[in-house]
C-alpha cells in the first residue's frame, strides 16, 4: 500500500516553472529514491511532499495519520533534513535533541538517536564535522518518531568515510521501518541504500524503477574483453558469435595476439567459456553498463552509449 | 493547544536565554557595559554627584544618567543583539528547519523577543539596584510610570529591531545597518548632550526620535514629575509603525 502518492504535481514560481509533471508513488518501508541533475526539480518535489510549499496542480496524497496527513499531523509524521539547514553554532547537540523532542507528540529516545548517530551530547554545533553535522541533522528529522522521513542531499560535502557512515544510518533507519524519500545526485548511493528510484529530468519524471531495472533499460549489456597468444580460428569465432547469449564479437588483429571484444547478455561468461577455454585468454576483464550510464542515458539525450565515462555531475 | 504552545515557547525561550548568555559580546554590551558605566563614570566625574540647580536640585547621576544606562541596555538590544541573531537564524535556515517541525517558526521569534525583554529587565534592575548601593540614586520617584515607560520603550526599540531584520538581506548588513542607526540615535536620545544643553531646533527633533521620546520619558518617570504625553505617543506610534511594518515584510526564508 502506498504511503505517498504524488500525482501530476507541477509547481511553478511566477514564469519559471520548477517542476513540469511529476508522479510516482512510494511504497510503506521502502527507501525511494529521487535522482536528478542540479536543478532537476528534486528538491522542490520533496518540498510539496513535506509541506512546505504547495503544488501550482497536482495532488499529494500522505497515508501517514486519521486526517489524510493535513496540517499539524503531517509535520508530526514526516520527518525532514533539508539542505543548508544548520543550528546555531553555540548550540549543544544534546540540547537541540531534546528541544526538537519536545515538538512532538510521540518524540523518539533522543539519546538513543544519538547514540546510534555517533555523537557527543556535549559537542557545540560549531564544532561538529561535516559527517556529524548531516548525521545530527537525519537523528533531529527522526526525532519525532516519524513514519516518514525525507533526506534532501545527504551526503553532498562529504568524504568517503562520512558518507558510508551516513549511508550505514539510513540503512538502520529502514530496518526500524521508516519509509525514506532520499533525494540524492550519487549514483552509488541509489544503489547502495534505494529499492526504487524515480529520475527526474527538467521537472518530468524520466523512469521510476529498481536501480538494476534502470540499468538493464539502458541496454544493460556486458563486454568481455580478452586478448589471446594466438589469434582466434574462423571457426572459434563463428561459435561465439552462434551463441544465443552473444550479440556481436569482434577481433582486432595485432601481430602474434588479438583483443577480442564480446558483447552480450545473460550469463556471457560461462557461455563463452563453454566454447572458448579460459586458459586461451589474458587479462580477461568484464565491463557492463552502470547505473551513471542509465542515469545519463535517461537525462541526457546527447549521451550515446558508445562512450562510457561515468562523469560526475557538479 | 494553548498549554502545549507556552510549554513550548518555554522551552525554546530557555534555549535561546542559554545561547545568549554563552556570547560574551551579548552580555557585555547590553548588561555589563550600562551598569560598569554608570559606576565608574559616576563615582569619577567630578560634578556628577553633585546637586545641580537646573535639574531641580537632583544630581546629574541621579535621573538623567541612571536613565541614559537604562536606555543604552534596551537600544543595544533593540538595534544590535535581536536583529542579528534573527537574521543570522534566516541566512542560516534554523527558521527553516523550525518550519518541518509542527513548531511554527513564529514561536522562535517570540522566544527571542521574550528573552531580549528578559536582559533588558535584568541591565535595568541591576543598573537601578547598583546604583541605589553604590551612589545613591533614588528609586523610581513614579514606579509605575517608570515601569510602563520601560515596557513601551523596549517594544519600540525592539519593534524597530524586527524590522531591520525584516529588510536586512544579510547578517553583515544587519550588523552595520544596527551600529549606523545605533550612534544618532543615542546621540539625540541625549548620550553624549544632554537634551536641555541640546539647541531648541536639535530638541525638538529629538522629541520625535523614539530614543530622545524614551530617554526623556525615563528621566521623567525616574526623577521628575511622570512622563509627559507627547513622548508616550512617539514611542506608541514607532512600537505600532515599526512592528507592523516588520509583521508585513518579515521574511521567513
Amino acid at each position: 500500500m502506498a504511503i505517498i502518492t504524488v500525482d501530476h504535481l507541477r509547481k511553478t514560481y511566477g514564469a519559471r516553472v520548477a517542476v513540469e509533471d511529476v508522479s510516482f508513488s512510494v511504497e510503506e518501508g521502502e527507501v525511494f529514491g529521487i535522482v536528478g541533475r542540479n536543478g532537476a526539480g528534486k528538491t522542490t518535489t520533496v518540498e510539496c511532499v513535506a509541506g512546505l510549499r504547495t503544488p501550482t496542480a497536482g495532488t499529494i496524497d500522505l497515508d501517514v495519520g486519521p486526517d489524510g496527513g493535513a496540517g499539524a499531523d503531517l509535520k508530526e509524521q514526516v520527518g525532514v533534513q533539508l539542505q543548508e539547514c544548520s543550528l546555531p553554532d553555540k548550540i549543544r547537540v544534546g540540547e537541540a535533541l531534546s528541544l526538537y523532542a519536545s515538538f512532538y507528540r510521540r518524540p523518539a529516545d533522543w539519546r538513543a538517536l544519538a547514540a546510534d548517530a555517533g555523537l557527543d551530547l556535549r559537542a557545540s554545533f560549531a564544532t561538529l564535522s561535516g559527517g556529524q553535522r548531516q548525521r545530527l541533522s537525519v537523528a533531529l528529522a527522526l526525532v519525532g518518531s516519524p513514519r516518514v522521513a525525507i533526506l534532501d542531499e545527504l551526503t553532498t560535502g562529504l568524504d568517503p568515510q562520512a558518507r558510508r557512515e551516513t549511508w550505514e544510518l539510513v540503512t538502520r533507519i529502514r530496518d526500524r521501518g521508516v519509509t525514506v524519500l532520499l533525494v540524492t545526485h550519487f549514483m552509488e548511493e541509489v544503489e547502495r541504500l534505494c529499492d526504487r528510484v524515480a529520475v527526474i529530468s527538467r521537472g518530468r519524471v524520466r523512469a521510476v524503477d529498481t536501480p538494476a531495472g534502470l540499468v538493464a533499460r539502458a541496454g544493460g549489456e556486458q563486454r568481455l574483453v580478452f586478448r589471446t597468444e594466438r589469434p582466434l580460428t574462423a571457426e572459434q569465432v563463428t561459435g561465439l558469435r552462434a551463441l544465443p547469449e552473444v550479440t556481436s564479437a569482434t577481433v582486432e588483429g595485432g601481430d602474434d595476439a588479438g583483443e577480442v571484444t564480446i558483447a552480450g547478455t545473460g550469463d556471457l561468461l560461462s557461455a563463452v567459456t563453454a566454447v572458448l577455454p579460459a586458459s586461451l585468454m589474458r587479462g580477461l576483464r568484464m565491463e557492463r553498463t552502470t547505473l551513471d550510464d542509465a542515469f545519463l542515458a535517461l537525462t541526457d539525450p546527447s549521451y550515446g552509449p558508445s562512450h562510457a565515462p561515468s562523469q560526475e555531475e557538479s | 493547544m494553548t498549554t502545549a504552545r507556552t510549554r513550548v515557547l518555554v522551552r525554546i525561550a530557555a534555549v535561546e536565554a542559554r545561547l545568549f548568555l554563552r556570547e560574551p559580546a551579548a552580555v557585555f554590551f547590553a548588561v555589563v557595559l550600562p551598569v560598569a558605566l554608570l559606576l565608574t563614570l559616576g563615582a569619577t566625574i567630578p560634578g556628577f554627584r553633585d546637586a545641580d540647580p537646573s535639574l531641580g536640585g537632583q544630581r546629574f547621576v541621579d535621573a538623567p544618567f541612571t536613565s541614559m544606562m537604562v536606555l543604552l541596555s534596551v537600544v543595544t538590544l533593540g538595534l544590535s543583539a535581536l536583529p542579528a541573531v534573527l537574521v543570522t537564524y534566516r541566512e542560516r535556515g534554523v527558521l527553516r528547519r523550525l518550519s518541518t517541525t509542527p513548531v511554527r517558526p513564529g514561536a522562535l521569534l517570540s522566544a527571542q523577543l521574550l528573552i531580549n525583554v528578559g536582559v533588558a529587565v535584568v541591565a535595568t534592575a541591576l543598573t537601578l539596584g547598583l546604583g541605589h548601593l553604590f551612589l545613591g540614586v533614588p528609586p523610581p520617584r513614579s514606579p509605575w510610570a517608570f515601569a510602563g515607560v520601560f515596557v513601551l520603550g523596549s517594544t519600540a526599540m525592539l519593534a524597530i529591531g524586527l524590522l531591520l531584520a525584516a529588510v536586512a538581506p544579510n547578517s553583515k548588513v544587519v550588523q552595520g545597518a544596527g551600529a549606523a542607526l545605533m550612534f544618532p540615535l543615542l546621540f539625540l536620545a541625549g548620550m553624549w548632550l544632554p537634551r536641555p544643553l541640546m539647541p531648541e531646533l536639535l530638541r525638538r527633533i529629538s522629541d520625535f526620535t523614539p530614543t530622545g521620546a524614551f530617554g526623556q520619558a525615563l528621566t521623567d518617570a525616574l526623577g521628575g514629575g511622570g512622563p509627559q504625553a507627547v513622548h508616550l505617543a512617539v514611542l506608541a506610534g514607532w512600537a505600532l509603525a515599526a512592528g507592523l511594518a516588520a509583521a508585513r515584510l518579515f521574511r521567513w526564508q
